[in-house]
C-alpha cells in the first residue's frame, strides 16, 4: 500500500500534514480526489499551480505580523500574561507556574524531548502548574508520522494537560467570529489528540489531555488577551472518524489505474517539467466532489470548479440546489427535464413534473415582463 | 442514606423510577427550582400529576404551564381523573374550545380569565395564555416541556410563581426561531436557548433529576434510544422483553411489506430500504412505501400485548412521522384511514403510539443539512412507540453520513450539545442494519 | 432555496445571464441614499483603512488612514467620517409629518429617511464594529475624541442593527439585494462577491455573465468590495506605501496610500451604485412604501432619542431587550415574507409549487351562503376554484389571498383540481354581500396559507424587574471613563 501511496505522489518525500491540514480533511470527506492526494501526501497547492488553476488562499502580511505578534505578546516573560488567563478562565488559584522551551534542545530533539517532559510531568503528582512551549507532538496518518509544531502550549495543571491555542481574531464583547472559532477548535482537536496518543504511548491515561482547550484572543479592539473554554469533543470525534478513513483509502487507490501518478517531475532545481495537461489528466482520473464551501478548504478548488463546469454538473450551484434538483446532475439534464425536450428516465417522474410545473409557473408570472424589456 | 460500601442491589425498575419521584417532591421546598430530565415515556405526566397532587395538598395554589393546549388538555384529563377532589381550573384563549375530555370532569371550570375560575386549586394553561393572564404571584408553578420552551417564553410568565418544577425531555427538538439569533449566542439568557439551559446557567445549584426508567419504549428500543441520544445520562425500559409482543393476527403474502411488518413484530424495529437514489424530498417510492406499509399493518390486524393486557392495534394507534410538511401532506394525500396520525417530528413531540412507521430523514438525500442531523428529530420519530418502529428510508445513508463534511460554527460560550446528530444517526442507522427488508 | 429557485439558476447557466426571481422590487430605494464602501486592515479587529462615502456617484469623497495603528489618526478618520454621515442623517429629520392614530396621540414621523448602501453583507459588519469602537467614547474627560464621533458610533450602531431586521430598507447590502432579486448562474456563496454577481445580471457588452463572473474574480481587474482588502495588493502596494509614510508623513506618503486605496475602492463605489440602478429600474412591489413608513418611524424615534442624549446602545442586549428584539424581528419575519408573496407573483409561485397556495379560475360561487341561525347568523360565501397546481392544503386551513386583502377564508374541500373555500372574515354585517367582495364565476383568484396575521406577544417584565431564571435585575448601566476610553488598537 505505501508503495503505491509513494508511486502516486513520485520520488519527492510526502508533504507533513500540519494540523491545519489534519483539521482540514473533514472539510469534504465525500471527496475521492482529495483523500487520495492527501493520503498519498501530494502538494496539492504546488500541483494546483502547476495545472494553472493556483489556489486563492492569499495572506496579507499585515494579518502575519499581527498574529505574531500577539502570540509574542501572550507569551511573554515566561506566559505571564497568559498565566493571569488562565487563573480566570480555570477558575483556579495557581501560585506559580514553571515554564519549559522545549525549542531550546534543538530542532531534531524536540520531539524526543517533548515525550521526555510529558512523561515526566505526568508520573509527578504534584499540583504545580508547567507551561510547555513549543512541543512538538507526532501523530501518524495514513502510515506516515506528521510532526505537529503548534503555536500552542501544553499547560498542566494538577495532573491534567490543557492545549492552549493562541489565535489573533478578536473576541468582541464575548463573541467571535464562529467560523473562525471553529476552525481553532477544529485545530486544537488534532493537539489533543496528539497528546493523548503521546500519553497513551507512554503508559498513561490519555484522558489526562483535556478536552476542554483554552483559547486565547484579543479582547474587543485592543491587544490584550483573553482566554475562553472550548468544549473540543465533537471535533475529536470527527478527527477519529476522518483518521480512520484514511485508513481505509486503500479501497480507493486499489480501483486506480495502475500507472497513474501525480508525480510533478521536478528538475535538479525543483521545477515541475511533469507537463500539465498530463497531470490535469491524471487529476481527472480519480473523481472529485466539488462544492462551492471548497473554495476556501482546498487548493484544488478552481481545478475542480472548472472541471465541474465543463460537464455542466449542477453541484456548481450548491449543495442546496443540488438538493432541490433530487437525483439530476447536470444542468443540460435538468433543463431538458423541465422543459419537456427530454423524458424523465427511472425515477426521474417526480423531479421531472416538479421541474416542469416551476418553469410553467414562471414563465406564466413572468409573462409579459420581458416584453416591457425589463431584465 | 447509609454509609455501607456494599454494591446496591438491583432494584425494580418500579422502586427505582418511585425514588427518583421521592427525591423529586422532597427537594421541591427545598429550592427555588428542581428539574426533571425525562426520557421518552418515562414518566413525565405521571409526575406532574403526582407532583400536583403534592403541592395541592399544601393548601398553596399552583400553576401548571404546557406549550400548547393539546398538552393542556391532556393534563386537565389525567387530573381531573386521579384528583377528584382537586379542583381545576382551564385557562384559555377566545376562540378556544375545550374539547369534551376536559368539559367530561365536574371539578374542571373553563375560562378566559383566572378571575372567572373562582379560584381553584390547580390552574392551568399554555405558556402563550400565562404571559396575558395578569399580575397575581403564584408560590408554585410546575413547567411541563420546558425543554421544548423558548426561554422568551419562560422570562414573560416567570414574574407569576415564586418557585417552580420544570419538567422535560432533553433529547428531543430544541426550540428554533425564523430568525438568525447569532446576535444573542453566548448570551446566559440567550432567548432562543431552551427555558431549562437559561434557567440552570443562572442557577446552577438547583438539583436536576433523572427519570430513569422509560414505560413507553420496549425493552428493544429503550437501549437503542438511550445509547443514542442519552449517552451519558441513559435510561432503562420497564418492561422485559417478554412482557411486550406484537402479534400479526391475519395471515400475510409473504410480500417485502409484510417482511418488514413481521420483522418489526417480532423484534421492535425494521429498515424497509428502497434502492439507492437520490431523490426530491417527497420521494413518491418512499411515500408509497410508507402508506402501503400503514394499510398492509392494518389488514394484519395486530395485536398488542403488554403489562396493561391484550388490545388490537387500530388505526388511532399508529403514527407516521417525516421531517418535512410537505412530506407529512404527500403521505397524508396517499389515501390512509383518517385515524393515522401523520406528522412532522415537531409535532409528534410528546404522543405516544403502539406502532410507529417512519420515513427517515435523510432518505434519498445526496447531502445532509444541520436540520436533517439533529439529533433531536430523529429522537423523536424514533421513541414514540410502545411496539414497533419501521423506519423506511433509501439505502445509502452510510456513505450520506461517511462523506458528511463537518464544519458547524461554534460560538464562544455556547456549551456543546450532546448527542452529535452525527454521531446518533450512525448509532441509529448501525441497529436498523440489523432488521433491514429490501423490496 | 425552492425548486423554482433552482430552475432560475439552472436557466441563468444556460443563458450566461441572471434571471428574475421576482416580478417587482421588494426593498425600498432612495432617491438620495448614501454609498459607503469601507476598508479595513487585515487581521485587526476594526483598524478602518479607508472609506469611499457619499451621496453622489460623481464624487466620492476618500477616506484614509495613512497609519492604520495609529489610535490619533483612526480616531481623525471616525470625525472626518462623521462630517459626511451626520449632515446626512440629520438633514432628514427636518421635515416632518403629523401620523394620526387608532386608540393613540398623533406622533411626527420624518417625511424620508436616510438609507446606507454597503457592497456587501461584511461592509455591514464592519459597520457595526465601527460603531462598537466609537458609540462609547466622550468628548469629555480623561480620553476626549471629537464630539461627533460617540454620535457617529451610534448611528453606525443604528444602521448595521436595522440590516439584521427583516424587510427594513435603512441599510441596503447591494449583493444581499441583488440577489433577492436576481438568480445567478452561479452558487450563492460565489454570490457574495458583488462585483461577480453584477457580472452575471450586468455582463459588459460582448460577455457572458460566466465570463464576467471570471473575471470578478481576478483581484487585479477587480479588486474585493471589501471590507477586507486583496492580501496581493497589501503586500505589493499597501505595505511599501504605508512603511514610506511611516518613514516620512509627508503629503507625497499619504496621497502615495491614497491612490493605492482608490484604486481599491473605486471599482466597488461604482457596482454599488449601478447596482442600486438595476434595482430602482425594477418596479416597486405593493408593500414596499408600508415596510418604509416603518422605517421612517425608526429612524425618527432614533433620531429624537439620541437628541434627547439616550446613552449609546448597550454592548449586548440585556435579557429584556433580547426578547423584545426577537419577538419584533419574528413579527417583522413573518410579514415581509407574507408581503412579498402577495405582491409578487412569482414569489407566490414558489408557495403554489408546495402546494401553500393555488391559483385558477373561479367555476362556482354560493355568494349568500351563510352558516348559524337568528342573530349570530354570519355571511359565509363558498368559493369554488379549478386549479392545477398541487394543493397540499388540509380542510380548516386558514387562507388570504393577495386580491381581497381584507378578507380572510378557510379551506373546505380539495378535491382533485377543485378547491373550495368558504370566506371567514371581512364580509361586512350585511345578508348579501358588497358588490366585488366575491369573486366572480370565471375571475382568477388566488389563495395561500401564508398570512400576514399579527398575533401580539405578551408583555415582557421591564428590566429592573427581570426574574430569577433569567439573572434577576442587571445593574443599571452607567457610563464609564474606561468604556470611553477603550484601547482601540
Amino acid at each position: 500500500m505505501k508503495d503505491r501511496l509513494d508511486a502516486l505522489r513520485g520520488p519527492v518525500p510526502p508533504l507533513a500534514h500540519d494540523a491545519r491540514a489534519i483539521a482540514a480533511l473533514a472539510a469534504n470527506p465525500g471527496c475521492a480526489r482529495r483523500a487520495v492526494l492527501d493520503a498519498a501526501g501530494v502538494d496539492k497547492e504546488l500541483t494546483a499551480r502547476h495545472v494553472g488553476f493556483p489556489a486563492p488562499f492569499g495572506r496579507s502580511r499585515f494579518a502575519i505580523t499581527r498574529g505574531d505578534a500577539f502570540e509574542a505578546q501572550v507569551k511573554e516573560s515566561g506566559c505571564a500574561e497568559l498565566l493571569r488567563l488562565l487563573r480566570e478562565v480555570l477558575h483556579l488559584p495557581i501560585p506559580e507556574v514553571a515554564y519549559h522551551d522545549v525549542s531550546d534542545v534543538g530542532a531534531h530533539l524536540r520531539h524526543s524531548h517533548t515525550r521526555r517532559l510529558i512523561d515526566r510531568a505526568a508520573r509527578d503528582d504534584g499540583d504545580a502548574g508547567t507551561f510547555y512551549d513549543h512541543p512538538l507532538f507526532a501523530l501518524e496518518i495514513a502510515g506516515h508520522t506528521s510532526y505537529l509544531e503548534p503555536d500552542v502550549i501544553a499547560f498542566r495543571l494538577g495532573g491534567r494537560f490543557h492545549v492552549v491555542e493562541i489565535k489573533s481574531f478578536p473576541v468582541i464583547d464575548g463573541q467571535a467570529d464562529p467560523v473562525k472559532v471553529a476552525a481553532a477548535a477544529r485545530q486544537a482537536a488534532v493537539y489533543v489528540l496528539a497528546l493523548r496518543e503521546l500519553l497513551r504511548e507512554l503508559g498513561h491515561d490519555p484522558m489526562r489531555a483535556s478536552h476542554e482547550v483554552v483559547l486565547v484572543c484579543p479582547e474587543n479592539f485592543a491587544n490584550k488577551p483573553v482566554a475562553a473554554l472550548l468544549d473540543v469533543r465533537r471535533e475529536l470525534a470527527v478527527l477519529r472518524r476522518q483518521l480512520a478513513r484514511m485508513a481505509r483509502v486503500e479501497d480507493l487507490v486499489a480501483s486506480l489505474p495502475e500507472e497513474l501518478t501525480f508525480d510533478l517531475a521536478r528538475d535538479a532545481s525543483g521545477i515541475p517539467t511533469r507537463p500539465a495537461a498530463e497531470l490535469a489528466d491524471a487529476l481527472g482520473a480519480v473523481a472529485a466532489r466539488y462544492a462551492p464551501e471548497c473554495m476556501s478548504a482546498c487548493d484544488l478548488c478552481f481545478f475542480c470548479r472548472d472541471e465541474a463546469r465543463a460537464c455542466g454538473s449542477t453541484d456548481l450551484l450548491g449543495r442546496h440546489v443540488r438538493d432541490q434538483l433530487g437525483g439530476v446532475a447536470t444542468v443540460s439534464e435538468a433543463l431538458a427535464l423541465a422543459e419537456g425536450a427530454r423524458e424523465p428516465a427511472d425515477g426521474q417522474d417526480e423531479i421531472a413534473r416538479l421541474l416542469r410545473y416551476a418553469g410553467e409557473l414562471r414563465a406564466e408570472c413572468l409573462e409579459g415582463l420581458e416584453l416591457e424589456g425589463a431584465r | 442514606m447509609t454509609a455501607q460500601a456494599a454494591p446496591e442491589p438491583v432494584r425494580s425498575p418500579q422502586a427505582e423510577a418511585a425514588a427518583v419521584v421521592e427525591a423529586v417532591l422532597a427537594d421541591l421546598p427545598r429550592h427555588r427550582g428542581v428539574v426533571v430530565d425525562s426520557p421518552p415515556g418515562a414518566g413525565k405526566s405521571t409526575l406532574v400529576v403526582r407532583a400536583a397532587g403534592h403541592i395541592a395538598a399544601t393548601g398553596e395554589p399552583l400553576m401548571i404551564v404546557a406549550q400548547t393546549n393539546e398538552q393542556v388538555d391532556d393534563l386537565v384529563e389525567r387530573l381531573a381523573a386521579e384528583h377528584p377532589a382537586l379542583t381545576i381550573g382551564r385557562l384559555s384563549a377566545t376562540g378556544y374550545r375545550a374539547p369534551e375530555r376536559v368539559f367530561a370532569h365536574p371539578n374542571v371550570r373553563v375560562a378566559g380569565k383566572v378571575a372567572d375560575l373562582g379560584d381553584p386549586a390547580v390552574v392551568i394553561a399554555t405558556a402563550d395564555k400565562w404571559a396575558w393572564a395578569g399580575d397575581r404571584t403564584w408560590p408554585w408553578a410546575i413547567v411541563d416541556e420546558a425543554y421544548q420552551m423558548r426561554s422568551d417564553k419562560l422570562l414573560r410568565i416567570a414574574g407569576c410563581f415564586e418557585r417552580a418544577l420544570f419538567v422535560g425531555d432533553p433529547g428531543q427538538l430544541d426550540p428554533f426561531s425564523v430568525v438568525d439569533g447569532e446576535r444573542w449566542a453566548g448570551l446566559s439568557w440567550d432567548p432562543l436557548q431552551s427555558a431549562v439551559s437559561v434557567l440552570l446557567r443562572h442557577n446552577p445549584h438547583l438539583p436536576v433529576h433523572r427519570l430513569p426508567v422509560s414505560w413507553r419504549l420496549p425493552a428493544s428500543a429503550a437501549p437503542v434510544v438511550s445509547e443514542a441520544f442519552y449517552p451519558f445520562t441513559g435510561f432503562r425500559s420497564g418492561t422485559d422483553h417478554g412482557d411486550r409482543s406484537l402479534h400479526l393476527t391475519a395471515g400475510g403474502m409473504r410480500t417485502s411489506y409484510d417482511l418488514a411488518l413481521e420483522e418489526a413484530a417480532a423484534t421492535g424495529w425494521a429498515l424497509y430500504e428502497l434502492p439507492e437514489r437520490h431523490t426530491v424530498r417527497t420521494d413518491a417510492e418512499a411515500v408509497e412505501a410508507v402508506a402501503v406499509l400503514a394499510t398492509r399493518l392494518l389488514q394484519r390486524a395486530p395485536v398488542a400485548v403488554s403489562e396493561r393486557g391484550e388490545h388490537p392495534v387500530g388505526p388511532s394507534r399508529i403514527a407516521i412521522g417525516a421531517a418535512h410538511r410537505d412530506q407529512v401532506a404527500a403521505i397524508r394525500a396517499a389515501g390512509l384511514p383518517p385515524e393515522v396520525t401523520v406528522d412532522t417530528a415537531n409535532r409528534l413531540q410528546g404522543r405516544e403510539y403502539d406502532v410507529t412507521i417512519v420515513l427517515h430523514p435523510l432518505s434519498g438525500r445526496r447531502d445532509a443539512t444541520a436540520f436533517h442531523l439533529e439529533s433531536g428529530r430523529l429522537c423523536v420519530l424514533a421513541s414514540r412507540h410502545r411496539h414497533a418502529c419501521v423506519v423506511v428510508a433509501r439505502a445509502g445513508i452510510a456513505e450520506l453520513l461517511d462523506a458528511h463534511p463537518s464544519a458547524e460554527p461554534v460560538q464562544l460560550g455556547v456549551p456543546v450539545k450532546f448527542p452529535d446528530g452525527w454521531e446518533a444517526n450512525q448509532a441509529v442507522l448501525t441497529h436498523l442494519a440489523r432488521h433491514r427488508v429490501t423490496p | 432555496m425552492s425548486a423554482l429557485a433552482a430552475l432560475a439558476r439552472l436557466r441563468a447557466v444556460r443563458e450566461g445571464r441572471a434571471q428574475r426571481l421576482t416580478t417587482v422590487r421588494h426593498c425600498h430605494v432612495s432617491d438620495r441614499p448614501m454609498v459607503f464602501v469601507p476598508f479595513q486592515l487585515a487581521g485587526e479587529a476594526a483598524a478602518p483603512l479607508a472609506a469611499m462615502v457619499g451621496t453622489d456617484p460623481g464624487s466620492p469623497r476618500l477616506l484614509v488612514v495613512p497609519q492604520p495603528r495609529d489610535r490619533d489618526l483612526r480616531f481623525a478618520f471616525a470625525a472626518e467620517l462623521a462630517e459626511v454621515v451626520l449632515p446626512y442623517v440629520e438633514g432628514f429629520g427636518k421635515v416632518t409629518e403629523t401620523v394620526e392614530r387608532r386608540n393613540a396621540d398623533p406622533y411626527e414621523r420624518c417625511l424620508d429617511a436616510p438609507q446606507l448602501v454597503l457592497p456587501n453583507r461584511q461592509g455591514v459588519a464592519f459597520t457595526g464594529l465601527l460603531g462598537r469602537s466609537t458609540r462609547f467614547r466622550r468628548p469629555d474627560g480623561p480620553f476626549p475624541v471629537h464630539p461627533s464621533v460617540p454620535v457617529l458610533g451610534r448611528w453606525l450602531t443604528f444602521f448595521a442593527e436595522r440590516a439584521s431586521y427583516p424587510g427594513s430598507s435603512l441599510t441596503l447590502a447591494a449583493t444581499d439585494a441583488l440577489a433577492m432579486h436576481w438568480a445567478s448562474g452561479q452558487s450563492d456563496l460565489e454570490d457574495a462577491n458583488l462585483a461577480a454577481l453584477m457580472g452575471w445580471i450586468d455582463p459588459p457588452p460582448g460577455r457572458t455573465g460566466l465570463q464576467a463572473a471570471e473575471e470578478a474574480e481576478d483581484p487585479l481587474l477587480w479588486p474585493p468590495a471589501g471590507p477586507a482588502t486583496d492580501p496581493g495588493f497589501d503586500n505589493e502596494v499597501l505595505a511599501p506605501a504605508i512603511e514610506a509614510y511611516a518613514e516620512a508623513p509627508t503629503a507625497a506618503a499619504v496621497e502615495r496610500i491614497r491612490q493605492a486605496v482608490r484604486s481599491q475602492a473605486e471599482p466597488a463605489w461604482r457596482l454599488t451604485w449601478r447596482a442600486l440602478e438595476l434595482l430602482r429600474a425594477l418596479p416597486a412591489g405593493g408593500s414596499v412604501a408600508q415596510r418604509w413608513d416603518y422605517d421612517r418611524g425608526a429612524f425618527t424615534d432614533f433620531l429624537t432619542r439620541t437628541a434627547e442624549g439616550a446613552p449609546p446602545q448597550a454592548r449586548r442586549d440585556g435579557a429584556v431587550s433580547a426578547a423584545a428584539r426577537l419577538a419584533r424581528m419574528e413579527r417583522a419575519r413573518a410579514s415581509f415574507d407574507a408581503q412579498r408573496a402577495y405582491d409578487d407573483p412569482l414569489v407566490m409561485a414558489e408557495y403554489r409549487l408546495t402546494g401553500e397556495a393555488f391559483a385558477g379560475n373561479v367555476v362556482a360561487t354560493e355568494p349568500e351562503h351563510t352558516e348559524g341561525e337568528g342573530r349570530s347568523r354570519k355571511l359565509r360565501p363558498l368559493v369554488t376554484v379549478a386549479t392545477a397546481d398541487p394543493v397540499r392544503l388540509a380542510p380548516g386551513t386558514t387562507l388570504g389571498t393577495p386580491d381581497r386583502r381584507g378578507q380572510e377564508a378557510e379551506v373546505v374541500e380539495v378535491e382533485g383540481g377543485t378547491v373550495t373555500i368558504k370566506i371567514t372574515k371581512g364580509m361586512g354585517r350585511g345578508k348579501t354581500p358588497a358588490p366585488g367582495a366575491v369573486p366572480e364565476v370565471g375571475e382568477r383568484v388566488c389563495y395561500t396559507s401564508v398570512t400576514d396575521d399579527f398575533q401580539a406577544a405578551a408583555a415582557l417584565p421591564e428590566p429592573e424587574m427581570t426574574p430569577w431564571t433569567h439573572g434577576g435585575p442587571p445593574p443599571e448601566y452607567v457610563p464609564t471613563d474606561e468604556d470611553a476610553g477603550e484601547e482601540w488598537s
